[in-house]
């Protein structure tokens, strides 16, 4: 019994490892023979950006159980942290990698740091008070990074909440944030494979997380928060655990997407609470807590606009609609009755027992 | 020999309402206690008095000599008092066994980031807990559901798991908050038995909340009577169940 507990939960891992093993390998192979367009080539970064968030954003919503709307601020301090950090030292780091690498860590920790500031007044709210607060700082961090002017001249560093002329910078200095127009210049290190490899360290840091004595904690919290805390857990600090480590990997995912772009703007669009409802949208429909079903969710639904493209007009209409069908398909009590009974390993068994 | 529990002059109010007043206790090391009342008399206040989910107006809590008032929950089961409660709450999405070593927690350590990188403490500890834990469970015969969800066990083994979770804390002290609520004569007698063999082989002081005269008579040595948040009785089992005001207010003849 015990074994097979343990033959359990490595096996279930190790399936979502070689899934995302397995599609790096066939995309590799396919770009290479020339299969893909360069259209679904560009789509490959963004693809690994949102496989990071959905599942980061499940460890907050799934795992602690607390939901929360304010990922893409997260994602937001990320991305300019790093971008910005890539910015300074384009000259003084020459090698590519090493430089991204070192964007990488310190987006994550700086999403970290402000996740953990954000977490400790508001994860005392639960419910949907929490979700109306993250979605506020959401909102305000991406609103600060437009109005965020920092410049940089033989003196140091210059900041400023008005303009970039109120920065005062002299002759040889250079303006890195420009307010509104965020940061251009940076450097294109993001490619599928770093992608890759970012969404696998992700996984283990999650799913190792998950089943060990914190993750342990973290759950019997969302299970119930008396009980849990009648038998010396610390609830303050696990949650605050869950929550900066989901931001940091949301800040993890930002640098990925910075590192994409040519300039990078905090618009509605990318950092706005529409995008956190996105992420929210990949968990849901992937299975909250299901840390599988977060990566092949938000694999469908940002491949589906694209795949839809074709009809113009009527893309988005379909879109929703499929999403409703998808959600019901996963989630009503007969549907899933039915595939039960028509599921693989049911069937398996049933020929098996005929012999 | 000093009393492992000690309150004196224990009180709180809610509003304009007294819901326990000048409540005293005191209880050995080894003994079984029983806490009996009326609905509403104040039983599961008491409790939560105990344990830190409220803090008293006024009084003072010892335990085992060691001033415990108005700490937290968290601390207070760290002092060593543990607890079960009246509307059962387990870790529902959590196996059995996982519930237990969310109990083991404060007893078994690594570091978080021994846990995230796999490190040998991890294994060691892991497999540690999942040992002690088949222990407590074993004690409940409830190993052979280990990997079952808390949820899906049936009521009585999910009162059992709940007494094998507070008791992974280690504690001192262990408060059953109507054990036996819900369960059939049957289920109640195993159930005394499994009390009386937690007391004899953990070494555990238990304080119980029941409803339940038989099991109250069958395994409590002294008992306090409560009503209206006010002690109407206190000393040995047999001679509380006998006194004609504790018949009147409360066995209601």
């Amino acid at each position: 019994m015990k074994k097979m507990k343990i033959n359990k939960k490595t096996k279930d891992n190790i399936i979502t490892y070689g899934i995302v093993l397995v599609a790096y390998i066939v995309m590799e192979l396919l770009i290479n023979t020339g299969h893909i367009s360069s259209l679904m080539q560009g789509l490959l970064v963004p693809l690994c950006v949102y496989v990071i968030l959905a599942v980061s954003l499940n460890l907050t919503v799934g795992i602690l159980g607390e939901l929360s709307l304010g990922h893409a601020g997260f994602m937001c301090v990320g991305a300019f942290t790093g971008a910005f950090f890539s910015k300074c030292t384009q000259n003084a780091i020459p090698a590519d990698l090493l430089r991204f690498i070192l964007a990488i860590i310190i987006g994550a920790i700086a999403a970290g740091i402000v996740g953990f500031l954000i977490g400790m007044p508001v994860l005392r709210l639960r419910g949907d008070y929490l979700a109306i607060v993250t979605l506020a700082f959401g909102e305000i961090i991406k609103n600060i990074i437009n109005v965020l002017y920092v410049g940089k001249d033989s003196d140091g560093f210059h900041f400023s909440l008005k303009d970039s002329l109120s920065l005062g910078l002299k002759e040889d200095g250079e303006v890195i944030i420009n307010g509104a127009q965020g940061i251009t210049g940076t450097p294109k290190d993001s490619t599928f494979t770093i992608g890759i490899i970012l969404i696998v360290l992700t996984l283990i840091i999650v799913l190792n997380l998950i089943h060990s004595r914190d993750g342990r904690a973290i759950m019997s919290i969302r299970d119930n928060l008396i009980a849990a805390e009648s038998i010396g857990i610390n609830i303050t600090k696990y949650k605050l655990m869950a929550f900066s480590v989901s931001a940091a990997l949301a800040g993890m995912a930002g640098v990925l997407y910075a590192h994409n772009l040519n300039s990078l703007m905090a618009t509605p669009k990318n950092f706005g609470y529409n995008m956190s409802i996105m992420i929210l949208v990949f968990v849901v429909l992937g299975g909250i807590g299901n840390i599988r079903g977060s990566i092949i969710s938000a694999v469908i639904l940002t491949l589906l606009p694209e795949l839809l493209r074709g009809l113009s007009n009527y893309r988005m209409l379909i879109y929703s609609v499929i999403l409703i069908v998808m959600m019901l398909f996963n989630w009503s009590p007969k549907l899933i009755n039915l595939r039960e009974k028509y599921s693989f390993k049911r069937l398996f068994k049933k020929t098996r027992e005929v012999q | 020999m000093a009393a492992l529990l000690e309150v004196k002059n224990l009180g709180i109010s809610f509003g304009g309402l007294r819901a326990v007043d000048d409540f005293e206790i005191s209880i050995k090391k080894g003994q079984l206690y029983g806490l009996i009342g009326p609905n509403g008399a104040g039983k599961t206040t008491i409790f939560n008095l105990l344990t830190g989910v409220y803090k008293p107006s006024e009084g003072v809590i010892m335990l085992d000599g060691e001033n415990i008032t108005g700490l937290k929950t968290i601390e207070i089961n760290k002092a060593g008092i543990a607890r079960t409660f009246q509307n059962i709450r387990l870790f529902k999405d959590l196996s059995v066994i996982d519930n237990v070593k969310a109990g083991l927690h404060n007893h078994y350590k690594y570091t978080t980031l021994e846990g995230v990188l796999r490190l040998p403490s991890y294994f060691k500890t892991e497999k540690a807990m999942t040992q002690r834990a088949m222990e407590l469970l074993k004690v409940f015969e409830l190993d052979q559901e280990a990997e079952y969800l808390a949820a899906n066990l049936p009521y009585g083994k999910q009162r059992k798991l709940e007494i094998a979770r507070a008791l992974a804390t280690e504690p001192k002290l262990l408060l059953l908050d109507e054990p036996a609520a819900g369960m059939n004569p049957n289920e109640t007698m195993e159930l005394m038995e499994t009390i009386r063999f937690v007391r004899d082989n953990f070494d555990m002081t238990i304080l119980l909340i029941e409803h339940d005269m038989k099991l109250v008579s069958g395994i409590c040595e002294e008992l306090t009577v409560l009503n209206f948040g006010r002690i109407l009785a206190q000393g040995e089992t047999a001679g509380v169940l006998n006194d004609p005001q504790v018949i009147t207010a409360y066995l209601g003849e």
